[in-house]
């Protein structure tokens, strides 16, 4: 099945699995826990859970060039539908805003006009990289896949979107 | 250096090399002037003039070779005392030259490495080929020869210079500068090999060594086991000047750098340990398992005690700083002071002094820069950058003179078996520890990294010092050994040195990356942190993210508020930043007087291209300039949970290069754009209707001097951007909105609301006309404001449009 795809060995599997149950409560399934009605899904069950956590899989030594390639892609296309969160398949501007304002939403002095300045800027950016010289009147719809995987050339992906499965310790759920 | 022609560098070079050459003649004159004795004063005492650079044979411990001065003008008659009866002319001109010796020599061989450095940057063609400390070297060598030509000794490395003097300043920037992420990410690893690969190549070496010095024929077998061993360790260290120097020119990326550099840090607690330990051992007659032992904890002792010294030093430091508000100008001297105590502190007790002054400068770093002045830090920064050039020059300079003043004691067998045994011992070394380390690293160590890791693993003037050090009584054999030591680093300098560009070249190894980071990587990886946080908290895992997050949350909980002074412990640095960059770019306009080329490749994108509804009228905004990404950067950089950072890449000597001296050019076209925008769009700004103004009026208004609008409280559905710019709580949000304001002038609103044009109001401080620019940060945000409001300020009564009313909404 799917699980053989994602390459993630037994052992993991049964890491996920304990923690799943953690986490869950012994539920079969993971309730959405945000406070607003985001998202797309109420709930998810394991093998959701675990095909989320095949994406942040190390990258292994032995893997040939298009493997690797393809490893990169479905990250990305992770990352890219964490943006894009209506799902119609590109970030626009308002998403973009969105994700910017949450990031910095640490930080209480700063003020919204900036977070919305900042994320104009990336976008105007990411529409230069992307299209280059635009015309006054051409709109840039939003940032596409192919246009996010442009962006993300320069930077290695593979090596920062990964969590080490080796010993996951089952702790205490203190939330 | 672009040299228009290849000839031009070479002849500009010419009277350096005069100069040069003129000095190094100068060197010998004096020498022998100074040794013409004088009968009338030999009783002075010996140890007047410490012989600090002085040659001397290793011998005379307390050399004080000429101490005699040379005087023109006769003095009395010492064999008569009582009656001096001769009268001198008075000594219109005379010479001294003992009285300045001391200091003159020192100051002409530093003269000398300066102008060396100089020379090969006007000649860019062999520095391409030849790194610069081989250079370096062979000018050494050159100076050496000369002056043994002339007949004068000429001075060797004294350990206790090179340590005291000529080292620190160089740890000492490489500590404060230190790449603190890439460093902890890869501590782990920078550990194994410092410890487990210095003590493997010291006992493999020191054993292959002393198998060889079995064998019979070679005259070596009075050489014990115990030698060989220290021997072993003096050679084994990776120096962090020679890995400096050389890997500095070859840009390879951070990963590597950092591997190397850490590790020729981190190595020197195990180099004290083990030379000392084999130092006392050679003289037991048995090593009992006790020694061992003891020699085992001394490590732990050496290390840690060495880092240890180095934090109190460093809080102390960091301390200090917070009450220097009113004497900045001896801001820098406390780090420098501070960091050299924290490493004579740590020599004091036989710690491990590099490590002591790597944890103080790291510790010290970031609280002391929040507390001093823009131009302490950059005083700072300049010093250390200057004193470790000019060290490292001296140390490689003096590798060359003392290679050529040396007695050297030349035994092939030992020579060239030390040498084949280092290489092996290094491969071998980083081979095996790269296959345990890769089992618990995520980003595995490839073939090619671990060759580059081999490769650079280079020796320099530790080496050389530590074997100089040696006593004669203990060990007969140490001109073999320095003799050695000397071949060892130079061919690792000179072979390994000069090939390694072309090796990583052909290796394809992947290069610092040199393109600036956009802003969408930024957020991007930032975002992915987060992301990544998360997960890892799914998981249940505590990885690197949560110990980090812990320290985080303790530094900023307690040590911030000891450390930094006043309210900056809660400010972010962002302000300072967006303060000084405005003070600078003001500055930099109202120099050059708004005259600026067109960049060739800008990019057209501009608002209007990603969010078009919102514009009422079409216009051509500027993208952003490069100053401005920077700004964003800092915001995004600063103000995000901090859970990974990207590895930076990291060059000792070009310092970080200042945003906006780059974009120069670009910000000013934008400026100047934005000054022409600015009219434009004052004209086509909606003004609140109730404000009864004729249009003409209200143009004026804006444009010249701006008073406080209120808003419109009902005015229900129009956007309204409110500036406060006095504002103390958000003045980077001003700065960046300004910033914007100036060059687009034009937000879209908000999704929420209806889109009818932008209303902008400005609350400034109504004082215009202040053009003291330059007021030293003392009220900050005024004087920013003011500022801006001169740079943008199209004048007191802006030239009107062309019969072009105001368009009331975006009808």
């Amino acid at each position: 099945e799917g699980l053989a795809k994602s390459g993630i060995t037994l052992e993991q599997i049964e890491h996920l699995h304990r923690r799943f149950k953690q986490i869950s409560g012994d539920q079969p399934t993971l309730r959405n826990l945000r406070q607003a009605p985001d998202g797309l899904a109420d709930e998810i069950n394991f093998e959701d859970f675990l095909t989320i956590m095949s994406y942040f899989r190390p990258v292994e030594m032995n893997m040939d060039e298009e493997q690797l390639d393809h490893f990169r892609k479905e990250k990305l296309k992770f990352l890219f539908h964490m943006y894009d969160s209506d799902n119609d398949g590109k970030i626009t501007l308002q998403e973009y805003r969105k994700v910017v304002e949450e990031l910095l939403s640490r930080n209480p002095h700063l003020e919204k006009e900036s977070a919305r300045s900042i994320a104009d800027g990336a976008m105007m950016e990411a529409a230069s990289i992307c299209v280059g010289q635009m015309e006054p009147d051409q709109v840039y719809e939003g940032i596409t896949f192919e246009d996010f995987l442009k962006m993300w050339q320069g930077i290695d992906i593979d090596t920062k979107m990964h969590v080490r499965f080796l010993n996951m310790e089952p702790i205490a759920h203190c939330h | 250096m672009q040299a228009k022609g290849s000839r031009a560098p070479s002849l500009r070079a010419l009277p350096f090399l005069f100069i040069v050459a003129a000095l190094l003649g100068l060197l010998p004159l004096l020498h022998s002037h100074g040794l013409q004795p004088n009968p009338m004063l030999a009783s002075e005492p010996p140890h007047h003039y410490p012989a600090v650079i002085s040659g001397s044979e290793p011998g005379d411990v307390t050399a004080a070779p000429h101490d005699v001065s040379q005087e023109i003008r006769p003095l009395p008659n010492r064999t008569s005392p009582g009656h001096v009866k001769y009268r001198k002319a008075f000594p219109v001109l005379g010479i001294d030259y003992t009285h300045v010796r001391i200091p003159f020599e020192i100051s002409l061989w530093i003269l000398l490495a300066c102008l060396m450095k100089l020379g090969f940057h006007v000649i860019p063609s062999v520095s391409n080929i030849v790194p610069e400390s081989c250079l370096l070297i062979v000018v050494g060598l050159l100076v050496g020869g000369l002056i043994k030509g002339v007949g004068e000794s000429p001075p060797i490395l004294k350990s206790d210079i090179f340590f005291l003097f000529l080292l620190p300043p160089i740890i000492l920037d490489a500590g404060y500068f230190l790449p603190l992420r890439q460093f902890t990410e890869n501590l782990g690893t920078i550990l194994i090999f410092a410890v487990v690969g210095t003590l493997w190549n010291a006992f493999f070496l020191g054993g292959l060594m002393y198998a060889v010095c079995q064998i019979s024929g070679t005259g070596l077998s009075h050489i014990g086991l115990l030698a060989n061993l220290l021997f072993g360790s003096i050679i084994s260290a990776v120096d962090p000047v020679a890995v400096l120097a050389v890997f500095e020119e070859i840009h390879i990326n951070e990963l590597l750098h950092i591997l190397v550099f850490g590790e020729s840090l981190l190595n020197d607690a195990v180099t004290v340990v083990l030379y000392h330990l084999f130092e006392e051992f050679a003289n037991f007659e048995q090593v009992t398992v006790t020694d061992i032992i003891l020699g085992f904890l001394s490590f732990f002792v050496v290390s840690l005690g060495g880092v240890f010294v180095g934090v109190i030093y460093g809080v102390i430091a960091a301390f200090t700083s917070r009450f220097t508000s009113h004497i900045r100008v001896i801001e820098p001297l406390f780090v420098f002071l501070y960091s050299y105590m924290a490493y004579l502190s740590a020599e004091l007790f036989h710690l491990s002094g590099i490590m002591a002054l790597i944890a103080s400068g790291v510790v010290m770093r970031p609280y002391v820069e929040a507390n001093i002045s823009h131009k302490s830090h950059t005083t700072i920064k300049y010093f250390l950058k200057m004193w470790s050039s000019v060290s490292e020059t001296l140390i490689f300079i003096f590798l060359g003179v003392s290679t050529v003043a040396g007695k050297h004691y030349w035994n092939w067998t030992f020579i060239i078996s030390t040498l084949i045994f280092c290489l092996i011992a290094r491969v071998l070394g980083v081979l095996g520890l790269t296959w345990f380390i890769n089992k618990f690293r995520i980003v595995k160590l490839t073939p090619k990294d671990q060759f580059i890791i081999a490769y650079g693993g280079l020796r320099g003037a530790i080496a050389f010092s530590l074997g100089y050090l040696l006593d004669y009584q203990h060990f007969g054999m140490r001109d073999m050994f320095l003799t050695a030591i000397i071949t060892v680093i130079f061919f690792t300098v000179f072979v390994q040195g000069m090939t390694i560009r072309p090796l990583v070249d052909l290796l394809a190894v992947k290069k610092k990356q040199e393109t600036k980071r956009s802003i969408n990587e930024e957020i991007h990886t930032q975002f992915l942190d987060h992301l990544l946080t998360g997960i890892e908290d799914i998981c249940g895992h505590y990885g690197h993210h949560h110990w980090k997050d812990k320290l985080n949350r303790f530094n900023k909980k307690y040590v911030k508020k000891c450390l930094i002074a006043g309210e900056r412990s809660k400010e972010p640095q962002l302000i300072a930043f967006y303060h000084k960059m405005e003070m600078k770019q003001a500055i930099e306009l109202v120099e050059s007087g708004g005259l600026g080329k067109i960049p060739s490749a800008i990019s057209t994108v501009s608002m209007q291209n990603i969010n078009p509804r919102a514009l009422p009228v079409k216009r051509i905004l500027p993208a952003l300039s490069k100053d401005k990404e920077e700004e964003i950067r800092k915001i995004l950089r600063n103000n995000l949970q901090k859970t990974r950072q990207r590895l930076r890449s990291y060059n000792r000597h070009t310092l970080v290069a200042d945003p906006y001296e780059e974009a120069w050019n670009q910000m000013l076209l934008r400026r100047q754009k934005a000054r022409q925008l600015e009219q434009k769009i004052n004209n086509y700004l909606t003004v609140p209707a109730h404000k009864l103004d004729s249009p003409t009026m209200s143009r004026a208004r804006i444009g010249s001097d701006p008073q406080a609008y209120e808003p419109k409280s009902d005015s229900g559905n129009l956007p309204i951007i409110t500036i406060d710019p006095a504002s103390p709580q958000s003045p980077e949000s001003v700065d960046l909105v300004n910033e914007e304001l100036k060059g687009t002038s034009c937000l879209p609103p908000s999704p929420e609301e209806d889109e009818e044009g932008l209303v902008m109001h400005m609350m400034e401080p109504s004082s215009p006309g202040t053009d003291n620019v330059f007021t030293p940060g003392a009220s900050d945000s005024p004087s920013n404001q003011r500022m801006m409001r001169c740079l943008s300020d199209p004048g007191p009564q802006p030239e009107p449009e062309e019969g072009e009313p105001f368009i009331p909404k975006g009808k």
